[in-house]
């Protein structure tokens, strides 16, 4: 299947892609798949009893990189896949996800992908999630991200779930699971504007000893649009965890930071930090007496901030 | 050349009595030149500087730079003016790195060579910086030496350093003086710094003493800096010697 430019587009906004990737890829075009790539190290099978597909990233892989984006482009599609990763002991890859939904339809578009991830011993994985909304359509954009992720001995993971535009609808739901030495770090950056509505809802539990998490969500809510940033670490054990959610508020948006914190060890050190606050006056003074107008000002202040 | 004309600034103090902050003041800065002023805590230098630039909002006088009143204009559009402000305590961002203030400040997408210039000529080792987020992670020195750079990424006609000693330690300043010793070469245009520093006193062409939200002197340094020994400004900078800091 070859994709239109209006698909082209919504690639290269969720997975950076002006062509064909390198490396392994699956693109998932309106339900189903458009193209596949594998390589010697990573396999990528069409699972048989339900939508979606397993990639298979085999012991000892380095510097590859898996691109599984998928465009909805078709009004009123409602897309649910369950995609699951297992990365071999000792692998170091890259995989990028992401979705673009462009509805110029009046019907709902939602896509809900359910990513499973099984990091075996020593494996370092970077997982980078792009959400992008596009079209004039009066139906909605939905998004509905599960992920969840089983790491072993000594594992790495390190995720970046990006929603800057165009998305009415998003509730993301996040489970970690680490075993001794893993370390997780999570980074949101997330906007919303117009009437968007946004859940985020991340638990980690730090099961093994040494283990490690960082949860850091930097989010601007706009208009009338609201935010509700739901983060739960658990230590059982000697472990350490930081969950920090910043958030600038404006227009009439409502934004909800809900912590907590559950140690059920006394060498379990867990931290969080939540800030929501409108842009500083003092931050735009200073822009404005580089030469910037106040619009501009905020513009260089919510891009420098969702970096 | 910038002539400020019967300048008043008012505010109501906690009994809600109003308190002239700047009261009738005139001053004309001729172009190219090297102005300090000084004066004692509280006497208004800078409320005058935050009205050029327009952060604060006078309440009567004008403020004509090149013959155009720019009272009435907005922070932003005095900046496109000339007009350009270093701030006494450095504003700190989340996520706006030293390159993207340079690129903003200079107007362009200058290379990082380019802004690199810029931060060495404040005295920072470029390549350290540059990529840095301009954040609580730096000191207060390193914040001071940034905001300066943004000043003479602008290269305006009109250059206002407000205090450019506060927050910093001794050994900081030192290395900054130097930065302002060589200011004539790398701003074009006037320089206007409020300070209480003697070794910026010292490398003015004209020195400014406001007390009471007026000016009580102006004149050529040579004039001014021998009379301040043994005032209230003297006395601040006697205080800085003897203390190191303030």
């Amino acid at each position: 299947m070859a994709l239109d430019a209006i698909q082209k587009n919504i690639l290269h906004e969720v997975a950076d892609l002006d062509g064909i990737p390198q490396g392994a890829y699956n693109i998932r075009a309106n339900g189903a798949s458009a193209a596949r790539s594998t390589t010697a190290n990573i396999d990528i099978v069409t699972k048989e009893d339900k939508p979606g597909i397993d990639i298979i990233i085999k012991p000892g892989t380095k510097g590859e990189s898996v691109h599984i984006p998928v465009v909805l482009t078709e009004s009123g599609l409602k897309d649910m896949v369950y995609n699951d990763f297992y990365i071999g002991e000792d692998a170091d890859v890259t995989i990028v996800a992401g979705c673009g939904i462009s509805n110029c339809g009046d019907q709902d578009s939602q896509h809900d992908g359910i990513h499973t991830f099984h990091v075996k011993k020593g494996a370092k994985v970077k997982y980078v999630e792009k959400h992008y909304g596009e079209g004039d359509g009066k139906g909605s954009r939905i998004l509905n991200p599960v992920t969840n992720v089983y790491q072993d001995e000594d594992s790495y993971v390190e995720m970046e779930m990006v929603q800057i535009k165009g998305v009415d609808s998003t509730l993301r739901t996040n489970l970690a699971e680490l075993k001794a030495g893993a370390t997780l770090l999570i980074h949101e950056a997330l906007m919303t504007h117009g009437e968007q509505k946004a859940t985020s809802d991340y638990k980690v539990i730090l099961n093994g000893e040494g283990s490690s998490a960082d949860v850091v969500s930097r989010s601007v809510a706009k208009d009338d649009s609201e935010q509700i940033f739901e983060v739960s670490i658990e230590g059982n054990t000697a472990c350490n965890g930081h969950a920090a959610c910043d958030a600038i508020i404006m227009g009439n948006a409502h934004v909800v930071a809900i912590p907590k914190l559950d140690a059920k060890n006394v060498d379990a050190a867990l931290i969080h930090e939540a800030a929501i606050g409108k842009i500083a006056g003092d931050q735009l003074t200073k822009l404005m007496t580089l030469g910037l107008t106040e619009e501009e000002a905020e513009e260089q202040i919510v891009a420098g901030f969702l970096r | 050349m910038l002539k400020i004309k019967n300048l008043c600034y008012q505010v109501d103090d906690e009994n809600d009595a109003t308190k002239e902050i700047i009261d009738h003041l005139n001053l004309t800065v001729e172009d190219g030149k090297f102005i300090v002023i000084t004066g004692p805590n509280g006497g208004g230098k800078s409320t005058l500087a935050k009205l050029i630039m327009g952060v604060n909002q006078l309440t009567s006088g004008s403020i004509v730079l090149d013959g155009e009143d720019i009272s009435k204009l907005n922070i932003t559009e005095r900046a496109k003016r000339g007009v350009s402000f270093a701030f006494q305590a450095p504003v700190h961002f989340k996520g706006i790195r030293v390159i993207d203030l340079l690129r903003l400040a200079s107007g362009e997408n200058i290379s990082i060579a380019a802004a690199c210039e810029y931060l060495s000529k404040v005295g920072l080792c470029a390549k350290d910086y540059v990529e840095r987020e301009v954040n609580s992670s730096l000191s207060g020195g390193e914040l001071k030496r940034i905001e300066i750079a943004t000043v003479l990424a602008r290269g305006t006609k009109l250059s206002i350093f407000d205090e450019p000693e506060a927050g910093i330690d001794l050994w900081s300043f030192q290395n900054l003086i130097k930065v302002f010793e060589n200011m004539r070469e790398t701003v074009k245009g006037t320089i206007m710094v409020i300070s209480h520093q003697e070794r910026i006193l010292n490398i003015a062409d004209e020195i400014v003493v406001i007390e009471n939200g007026q000016v009580k002197k102006q004149g050529p340094k040579e004039e001014i800096l021998p009379g301040l020994l043994g005032t209230s400004a003297a006395a601040n900078i006697a205080c800085e010697k003897l203390g190191g800091d303030r």
